[in-house]
């Protein structure tokens, strides 16, 4: 899988490496809510710096990981997403609800442990 | 009047009759000079026209101009002419000349050169009609020559001049660690909305900013277009881990906002700049207090 989830203390690091099919997708939305269950974790951030796209459906499933997550007290964060990726989700009114969004891997840690 | 013309006269019978005239007209207009550039100046005052500029710096243009029209007449090359209309153009624009202005003097000089003309050859209508013959074409052309070296001029002067405002429109400037203001001055369209948007995103990035203030007491008015551009900007920077506050709408633009039902949900506005900055300095935790004696007497 194009994705590495790692466990940091309370928390999980899910990096994405290249472009994500619809499957893979998938793949990471299950793989992440299992492991948030497994390792009881706080709080999780997804890096999406690799991604020159995020369609509707991929934004549809990071807003569901977010919802799940909540919902069993961890917080999501999405970072990483690039100027041109944010002005394209924007033009297309997709939006990361429930999700928090930082600039990159270390402004999300600092968001996390504040 | 006519005592040198009978001169001129004579020599001008050979094989190419239309030449000769054109000889005979340049001939014509060089003995006149005086005359007809002070009746082409007397009818540019008349006309107020070149209203700017002064009756010297008038004459002396129109003594130029005049040297340059007879020359352009007589070797048929307008390139001298035309160097020459391009600097004038140089030289009256940034002093407020209308395109109009210039295209009335010009052609004012075509009507005294004409009436002239006319005047000279009355008698005979016959080599009147081969002069004006000789003599239109090349005015009309010396005539579209200047006007077009006017507006090109002016048109490589307006394209100078929107590259420099496209350059200095949409300042990005950091006041504090995280924090951004990017003060807008002057209409904005769908084009200038999309670079500031542009603009905006590199700015948090290269900054790291977490809160941006967006000033907008200088914008004048705001459309449907520009509305979402704005309204995209926002959710632009939300995507990228920044919050945005708008601050100085003014009440005409709040109403158009408000009439247009664009989507201000994600919007945060604050009512001038100074208290974005300082609604954005309490979100980052900055606490900012004033230390010594050096406080003015009046606080506001």
């Amino acid at each position: 899988m194009a994705v590495s989830i790692l466990k940091q203390g309370d928390y999980l690091i899910a990096s994405v490496q290249s472009a994500l099919t619809d499957t893979e997708v998938i793949e990471l939305r299950d793989a992440l809510l299992a492991q948030v269950a497994k390792h009881r974790s706080r709080g999780v951030i997804v890096d999406v710096a690799a991604l020159d796209i995020i369609d509707s459906f991929a934004a549809r499933s990071l807003t569901t990981v977010a919802r799940t997550n909540r919902l069993r007290g961890a917080k999501t964060v999405i970072v990483g997403i690039q100027p041109e990726v944010a002005v394209a989700m924007s033009q297309f009114g997709l939006r990361l609800d429930s999700a928090y969004i930082a600039l990159d891997l270390e402004a999300g840690i600092q968001l996390l442990t504040a | 009047m006519e005592n040198a013309d009978s001169a001129v006269d004579g020599v001008a019978q050979p094989h190419d009759p239309e030449r000769s005239l054109l000889h005979e007209l340049v001939a014509h207009l060089r003995q006149h000079l005086t005359p007809l550039r002070e009746e082409w100046t007397r009818r540019i005052t008349d006309a107020q026209l070149l209203s700017v500029m002064t009756a010297d710096e008038i004459f002396s243009e129109v003594t130029a101009v005049y040297d340059n029209y007879v020359d352009a007449l007589e070797t048929g090359s307008i390139e001298a002419l035309e160097a020459y209309a391009k600097n004038l153009s140089e030289r009256i624009i940034p002093r407020g000349v209308e395109t109009h202005e210039v295209l009335g003097v010009v052609l004012l000089l075509r009507d005294v050169l004409a009436r002239s003309l006319f005047e000279k050859y009355q008698r005979d209508s016959g080599l009147l009609n081969r002069v004006l013959d000789v003599y239109e074409p090349a005015a009309n052309r010396i005539a579209v020559t200047v006007g077009v070296s006017f507006v090109q001029e002016r048109e490589r002067v307006i394209r100078e001049q929107q590259s420099a405002i496209r350059e200095l429109s949409t300042p990005v400037l950091k006041v504090r660690e995280q924090l951004l203001i990017l003060p807008i001055i002057g209409a904005l369209d769908a084009s200038r909305a999309r670079q500031l948007t542009e603009q905006l995103l590199k700015g948090i990035r290269d900054n790291r900013a977490k809160v941006v203030v967006i000033d907008i007491t200088g914008v004048p008015s705001i459309d449907m277009t520009v509305a979402n551009h704005m309204v995209q900007a926002v959710r632009a920077s939300g995507l990228m881990g920044a919050r945005v506050i708008i601050t100085g709408l003014s009440a005409d633009i709040a109403q158009t906002l408000v009439g247009l039902g664009v989507d201000l949900s994600m919007m945060q506005s604050v009512g001038d700049l100074q208290g974005g900055i300082e609604e954005a300095e309490r979100q980052l935790s900055y606490a900012v207090t004033r230390t010594g004696s050096s406080a003015p007497e009046h606080e506001e």
